[in-house]
């Protein structure tokens, strides 16, 4: 059914170096979230965070009541099981064969017979479209493959919480496309609390229900896709339409000169807001808003060609 | 400056003590159900099968190194009866265990090493603790377990070799007397001998095996961090292994008094 994840003034630092501070926000139970941020910004420590595998300096992460900063290791194990997480390699177990990664879970936590167990590892491997690839060794196969392994590993012991570390670094469009309906797919049909870490453009425009920016230490924006998509505020607009033009430089933040220099410079038009991916069988997921409701609600009139189907999914100039 | 030079002079403690707080999880591991008996088998079977063959190499040296020192010194008493005695026990109480957890060290402790650091770079080890499986209960105890046995096999295994090189050297080479040698051997040494030397090396296999695990788990920058925690885990059970043989054989030397011949 999904589980809701509240994160309270989170701050995470590694030595001197503040990595973010102050981090804020609900992810809500069964929604599609992105968080987005420029390289180097933390976001897989976010994700690390969340997980329990590091522990944040100040903050709270509550999920059924349970704070994953400061629970005794115990708790955090059994809270584990809630999770899914698809890591950015696929971190499959190099010694085993796919079929044997997927079905660790299975054979670790549950006392499922082996055909059960065969039952339910076929069915993933269905899902993620492996079959026939079972027998194979993590190092024999493509990187897509191992992610896609990856996930029907993480999908195995249904998960109410599912994480993506960057699903989309190192596929090709075509699989991405693939893997994002894969993700609305799935989203529809457990209805678990998807958090995906990325710096896709694409998918952060057309895939999730809300999005969050990490930038310069702090989590910049966080909200319904529609707000960001629409906002005026400079680093979400250079950020979610890929332009120069803006307070993010090549090397984290640019200096007064340089914003300076800028300042004149006319700021390309906002692109349309594209349509959300829905489901492939057209049904529409249950946390799904109607197109353009959110503009709608608080009085904002979203780019011109906005929410027509036939656009394509260009990310701006 | 001064802070940066005090936490240079304390890293070394903090480590120790990371090592040592590890150690304890490793422990609290060991009692912790399901026990993982098809890991514990495969990790027995793996650490015998990397030094069963170069610790039975090195035994036979080291026995007849000693046959030749302790022959060719007691010769000078006229006491070579004793050649024998003498042997088995620098063997039994020193070589063996020595012999037997530099080669757990040097050939078990730095695969285990390896294995787990490739599995920590990997973030294999993150997705096991993601799927709810404490990695130290999954697979650093068994592997601890398993070296502690086979170390204590492995001890055996020197004991025999050992003397029976010592033998080979001593009756062949030094003509000594067979039936001597073999008279000798219960004139100084005794069953307590056996016991530390058994002791000695299901410790040193504990400390190979933690120290090892300690070190691939916190492996971390890419394949040459897997490289040094290798190499680190190596020199530290090294100098662990030393430090700790003196003190067991300053205790035991004490409690249980030398056979006076």
């Amino acid at each position: 059914m999904g589980v809701e994840i509240k994160v309270e003034h989170l701050t995470k630092s590694f030595g001197k170096q503040l990595i973010w501070g102050d981090v804020t926000l609900t992810i809500p139970a069964g929604e599609i979230c992105v968080m987005l941020g420029p390289s180097g910004t933390g976001k897989s420590v976010f994700l690390k965070t969340l997980i329990g595998l590091l522990k944040p300096d100040q903050g709270s992460i509550v999920i059924e009541g349970t704070d994953i900063a400061s629970c005794p290791e115990r708790e955090l194990y059994e809270i584990r099981k809630l999770f899914g997480v698809l890591f950015q390699d696929g971190a499959m177990f190099g010694s085993m064969n796919l079929y044997d990664n997927v079905a660790f879970p299975l054979r670790e936590h549950t006392r499922k017979s082996e055909s059960e167990i065969r039952d339910v590892v076929m069915e993933k491997m269905d899902l993620v479209g492996l079959l026939g690839a079972e027998d194979k060794l993590p190092g024999e196969i493509s990187g897509g493959m191992r992610k896609r392994a990856g996930l029907a590993r993480a999908l195995v012991l249904d998960p109410e919480i599912v994480l993506f570390d960057e699903p989309d670094s190192g596929l090709d469009p075509v699989r991405t496309a693939f893997l994002n309906q894969l993700i609305v797919d799935l989203n529809a049909q457990i209805d678990a609390t998807f958090l995906i870490v990325t710096h896709d453009i694409n998918t952060a425009r057309t895939v999730p229900d809300n999005i969050g920016l990490l930038y310069h230490k702090h989590l910049a924006m966080f909200g319904p896709r529609e707000m960001l998509l629409s906002s005026e505020e400079p680093v979400v607009r250079q950020f979610l339409n890929a332009q120069r033009v803006g307070p993010i430089g090549m090397s984290e933040e640019k200096d007064a000169d340089e914003l300076a220099a800028e300042a004149d410079q006319e700021l390309p038009p906002l692109p349309p807001i594209p349509m959300q991916l829905e489901p492939s069988n057209g049904v529409p997921r249950r946390s799904q808003r109607e197109p353009g409701g959110w503009c709608r609600d608080n009085g904002v009139t979203p780019p011109p060609g906005s929410f027509e189907p036939q656009m394509t999914m260009t990310t701006g100039a | 400056m001064a802070s940066s030079t005090s936490t240079r002079l304390l890293a070394p403690v903090g480590t120790a003590g990371k090592l040592f707080a590890f150690g304890l999880d490793v422990g609290r591991g060991l009692f912790r159900r399901p026990f993982q008996l098809r890991e514990f088998i495969q990790q027995a079977w793996f650490v015998a099968s990397v030094t069963i063959i170069p610790t039975a190499l090195v035994a036979i040296p080291f026995g007849a190194v000693i046959a030749l020192q302790v022959g060719g010194l007691i010769k000078q008493f006229g006491a070579q009866s004793f050649t024998g005695s003498a042997s088995v026990l620098a063997v039994v109480q020193q070589a063996a265990p020595i012999g037997t957890a530099l080669l757990i060290a040097g050939a078990g402790g730095s695969a285990i090493a390896a294995d787990l650091g490739a599995r920590k770079i990997r973030e294999e080890l993150d997705a096991m603790m993601v799927l709810g499986i404490d990695p130290i209960q999954r697979l650093v105890v068994p592997r601890v377990l398993g070296t502690i046995l086979v170390a204590v096999f492995l001890n055996g295994m020197v004991s025999v070799v050992g003397v029976a090189g010592g033998y080979v050297f001593n009756v062949i080479l030094q003509d000594g007397t067979p039936g001597a040698y073999l008279a000798s051997f219960t004139a100084l040494a005794q069953l307590p001998d056996l016991w530390i030397g058994l002791i000695k090396a299901a410790i040193f296999g504990l400390i190979a095996a933690v120290v090892a695990s300690y070190k691939g788990m916190t492996a971390g920058g890419g394949p040459k961090g897997v490289g040094d925690a290798v190499n680190e885990s190596v020199v530290i059970t090294f100098l662990l292994l030393f430090v700790v043989n003196f003190v067991l054989s300053a205790v035991y030397l004490e409690i249980v008094p030398p056979k006076n011949g």
